[in-house]
């Protein structure tokens, strides 16, 4: 058993980066959100490990 | 580079899309004095694809993660210099925000979700270096992840498969461009009719070609899932292809399954055919530029696309009665292709004829280019080519020169194209090739073209078509039968 179900759901996306990904859901009436993305902590990996651990 | 200036501009703390800043770089690149123009987000393998093209300064060198880096390559300080201020206020204008539709647009994944509680998918494309966090992070809310990402390193990847497995989830990529979930195409793929063929494919171009294939021949596609081009190495040892056909197996609207990979190792192979075995459905392996090896007895090996999807649409033969009517030659076939796969399925075509082919991306039994050999075949969108481009999937353009060159050069007989149709891929490549041939004079090689796509896509592939043929272009039936007869057209002496 794969113990994975999505082969058998209709698909919903969050698209995480480049909007074209997005728009190309949308005209097919995929529903869709992106996301507007930035590197989070400023790109400060140091930063993000600690993030991580206290949303953790 | 002598007499070539290179000046580098940091922007700390500014992020814009990788294909935003592709199209601000062409249009600095266009103006006069400038060789090559280049932002990227300073990631080090941005700097290294940077360093390696020449367009790195100990400036920019200093760049992180966080910053822009502006690298401009002019033909002296004054044009770079200018360069450097075009590039500056392209980036200063408004924009509008990614996927602006006048709504609010959400800046976490939790909003996201709040704003669509019933998303099962995360499409991930941010810079390698944070993918695997969002990845983690989308796999922890229950999201399946399809990761357009790639230079993840290969240790994340092994953790964000374990991950999947455990949580009952699908983790597509990294650099996975393609798949097609009931009947959704996402990322770059096209809209193919539903049908009972699964495919499991460690390849974008191998997937598209496969399923319009089969589209285009009254077949279809349950789901085509995309398991990224590293899936099937010694490190990662196949996870997502092994889930992959769990899920297909166990999928009641699936009756036969393709794989599609670069030939794995014998033992990722190994294990991959025995969990082949255990099934009763009927399996295609489509490893290319392997040789058919001992498979299960409910698989079939497939030594191209095209016989790939003759074998999902049960032994039916395609394309017959193609005969483009073409004179023989001495000279050499140059292969100018979007697709990798499809430059690797024209390779392996070449090889099994007897005849040498060298490749930037060489398949097994093909030479690295520089070995002086008549046939090339070059993947043009591996990295060597898309150094800050958009690849030519999206922008044909990116193919220009190299297809000028080909059309002067008189050592070339023949120039295999491919035309990449589908969703993400531009709106109109056969246009584009139609209007770069228009502006050509004089003699030109004969130009053997195929489409990969199908009817539905937003580029209607019959309209792709007549659109070559009307520039004298010969459009083969599969990329298979275009390669097929570029080495039918090249007389046995050169071979």
């Amino acid at each position: 058993m794969s113990g994975i179900n999505l082969l058998q759901s209709k698909i919903e996306v969050v698209n995480i980066g480049l909007p074209l990904f997005a728009e190309a859901l949308a005209v097919q009436d995929i529903p869709v959100v992106q996301v507007d993305w930035t590197p989070p902590a400023g790109g400060d990996e140091r930063l993000i490990e600690l993030l991580d651990l206290l949303s953790e | 580079m002598t007499g070539h200036v290179v000046r580098n501009q940091i922007r700390s703390g500014f992020y814009l899309d990788s294909v935003a800043l592709m199209r601000l770089s062409r249009e600095v690149e266009d103006s006069p004095g400038v060789i090559a123009a280049s932002m990227m987000i300073g990631t080090p393998s941005n700097k290294s694809l940077l360093e390696s093209a020449g367009l790195l300064s100990v400036e920019g060198g200093k760049a992180g993660p966080n910053d822009l880096i502006i690298a401009i390559r002019g033909e002296t300080a004054e044009a770079a210099d200018g360069a450097l201020g075009l590039a500056g206020e392209a980036l200063d204008r408004p924009r509008q925000s990614s996927g602006d539709d006048g709504g609010w647009i959400p800046r976490a994944l939790d909003s996201a979700i709040a704003m669509l509680p019933a998303a099962n998918m995360a499409i991930i494309s941010v810079p390698g270096a944070f993918a695997a966090r969002e990845a983690r992070r989308a796999m922890r809310r229950g999201l399946n992840v399809m990761m357009f990402s790639d230079n993840v390193p290969v240790d994340q990847e092994c953790a964000l498969k374990a991950q999947a497995a455990e949580l009952g989830l699908l983790m597509m990529g990294p650099d996975c461009g393609s798949a097609i979930i009931g009947g959704a195409p996402l990322g770059f793929a096209n809209a193919v009719p539903r049908g009972p063929v699964g495919i499991v494919a460690a390849s974008g171009t191998g997937l598209q070609e496969v399923s319009t294939l089969i589209g285009r021949h009254g077949g279809g596609i349950s789901h085509a899932i995309g398991v990224g081009g590293r899936d099937l190495s010694q490190a990662v040892g196949g996870a997502t292809t092994l889930a992959a056909i769990d899920a297909l197996d166990e999928d009641p609207g699936t009756d036969r399954i393709v794989l599609i990979s670069k030939p794995p190792s014998v033992e990722i192979a190994q294990r991959i055919f025995a969990r082949v075995a255990t099934s009763s459905k009927h399996f295609t392996i489509c490893f290319i530029g392997m040789d058919a090896s001992e498979l299960p007895g409910n698989a079939t090996f497939a030594p191209t696309l095209r016989a790939a999807a003759e074998d999902a649409l049960g032994g039916v033969s395609l394309g017959t009665g193609f005969d483009a009517d073409i004179p023989r030659s001495h000279n050499r076939v140059m292969g100018l292709f979007a697709g990798g796969t499809l430059c690797a399925e024209a390779q392996a075509i070449f090889l099994a004829a007897g005849i040498e082919v060298a490749s930037n991306a060489p398949v097994p039994g093909a030479s690295p280019l520089g070995h002086g050999l008549a046939h090339h075949l070059l993947d043009l969108g591996a990295d060597e080519y898309t150094l800050g481009r958009p690849h030519p999937m999206i922008d044909p353009t990116v193919r220009h020169r190299s297809i000028r060159e080909a059309l002067v050069d008189p050592g070339v007989a023949v120039l295999l194209i491919d035309m990449v149709l589908g969703y993400g891929a531009h709106d109109d490549p056969a246009g584009d090739i139609a209007g770069l041939l228009a502006g050509h004079d004089g003699p030109r090689p004969v130009i053997l073209a195929s489409v990969c796509g199908v009817e539905a896509d937003p580029q209607i592939y019959p309209e792709q078509v007549a659109t070559l043929e009307k520039a004298g272009i010969w459009v083969a039936p599969s990329n298979a039968h275009a390669a097929e007869r570029a080495v039918s057209m090249i007389a046995p002496s050169d071979a």
